[in-house]
């Protein structure tokens, strides 16, 4: 029987290792799986690349990751966000290296790596300095530029509802990375409020088929960034 | 001390300005900051649907402060709601929707725009500056118009319409049309094209704060 649920955030992440590649969920707090990256600070694995659209804010979640000093890479499109004083540190003290990436680029990238496409051509960024080193081709009389799909050896991402077998439903605009980064890591782990039996979830409705997920925490009242930001939190 | 008079139009006026040229039914996509005010003036009897990168169609102003959902938010990450008729969606999808042309405007600010309509809104290129792009980059390459809302001039008074970009590029030749404080200019073939000058300004005092040549051909386009 199919039952992909886990005791706890820790057992989630207990076999995360040492320069593992790590995609995050999130744009902003919206769909960032604050109790996995807590428990995966709690947890040491260090020398870690992250893949995420921001770099965090305060000194809590993704923030608060890197300031333990566990990231050597960020693959990021907007490292830099109200109240993120962490990453901007690391980036010039020269501790934390960036891979900057277009925000389109970055989705399409894990999009493509997941769904078994090495590589594609994208017409974003061309003839900026982003595009440098990068093949450039024509097609059609537009300049395109070759990206490659990435992949993941785990993906930390949040929902708001799961089944046992990992089908997930979001929150609004929590979606954002979710489904990619799902499809794109050896190990996907997903943090819901709520988990329900196979046959409550409306299969039309089911936005991450479970195929695409492997464990399943159920953290009932998760905290968000910015409260607890707010309330002046640092973690650990 | 008292705030030197306001030449030309006010960031709100240039934001109401825009709106006007705005045709009804459009998908729109504003960016962060002036571009933003740009929803608060669309005309009476226009409806327009909103597109916020990170994830959503359909989205609504503001909830009353304190109100919301921490996990409804656009791409400058504030607090919006969402109006009968929303959708949301990953961000791949959200990114065909940029890059395979199915937007009809993006609203962007802008630190240059070239007469060829080269665009740098994302970095000054300080060796001190955390980069950082978004979706700029994307949003140029595939909306189908791009108007540039933006002060004429740089706080120390140095012209933003240029001949060549100094600033690292976000996109070649993607500009269509700049709204500023002192006139609504088009970028043609060409080069600049005055559409229109803001109320109480002359052809010569843009010419001047303008560092490319700028046509004043009498033929006048039509909004929208």
């Amino acid at each position: 029987m199919i039952d992909k649920r886990v005791a706890s955030a820790a057992e989630a992440v207990s076999d995360i290792f040492d320069g593992a590649t790590i995609m995050i969920g999130g744009f902003g707090e919206a769909g960032s799986p604050v109790e996995l990256i807590h428990a995966l600070i709690d947890q040491g694995a260090t020398n870690l690349t992250t893949i995420s659209n921001n770099t965090g804010s305060g000194q809590v979640g993704l923030a608060a990751l890197l300031k333990a000093g566990r990231v050597s890479k960020v693959v990021c499109s907007f490292p830099r966000t109200a109240n993120s004083t962490v990453f901007p540190e690391l980036y010039r003290s020269g501790r934390t290296k960036l891979e900057l990436v277009p925000q389109g680029t970055l989705a399409e990238r894990i999009r493509a790596g997941g769904a078994g496409v090495p590589a594609f051509y994208t017409p974003s960024a061309v003839g900026t300095p982003l595009a440098e080193g990068k093949e450039c081709r024509e097609f059609g009389g537009r300049k395109y530029l070759l990206e490659h799909g990435i992949r993941a050896d785990f993906s930390l991402i949040k929902g708001r509802v799961a089944d046992t077998h990992g089908n997930i439903l979001y929150n609004k605009t929590a979606r954002n990375f979710g489904p990619l980064m799902a499809m794109a890591a050896k190990v996907t782990i997903v943090q819901v409020a709520e988990v329900v039996e196979p046959g409550q979830l409306d299969p039309e409705s089911i936005v991450t088929p479970g195929i695409f997920v492997d464990r399943v925490v159920a953290i009932a009242n998760p905290a968000h960034e910015s409260e607890l930001v707010e309330a002046g939190a640092s973690y650990p | 001390m008292t705030k030197p008079p306001v030449i030309g139009r006010t960031r709100e006026e240039m934001a109401q300005r825009l709106a006007l040229d705005i045709p009804d039914g459009s998908y729109v996509n504003l960016g962060i900051g002036i571009p933003e005010l740009v929803a608060k003036f669309v005309p009476a009897g226009r409806s327009l649907i909103y597109h916020t990168e990170n994830g959503m169609l359909g989205m609504g102003p503001a909830p009353s402060p304190g109100e919301g959902d921490p996990e409804l938010i656009n791409a400058g990450k504030q607090r919006v709601t969402a109006l009968p008729g929303t959708a949301y969606f990953h961000h791949a999808d959200s990114f065909a929707m940029i890059r395979g042309g199915h937007l009809d405007l993006c609203v962007l600010g802008a630190l240059q725009v070239a007469q060829n309509g080269d665009l740098a809104n994302w970095s000054t290129g300080e060796p001190d500056a955390i980069p950082a792009v978004g979706g700029a980059m994307d949003l140029v390459a595939g909306v189908k118009s791009i108007f540039v809302i933006t002060q004429h001039c740089t706080r120390e008074g140095e012209a933003k319409l240029v001949q060549k970009c100094t600033f690292p590029l976000t996109g070649c030749a993607v500009v269509n049309r700049i709204y500023t404080d002192l006139a609504v200019i088009e970028v043609t073939p060409n080069g600049f094209r005055l559409v229109e000058l803001s109320p109480g300004i002359d052809f010569n005092f843009v010419q001047e704060r303008t560092a490319a040549p700028l046509l004043r051909t009498p033929e006048r386009i039509e909004a929208g």
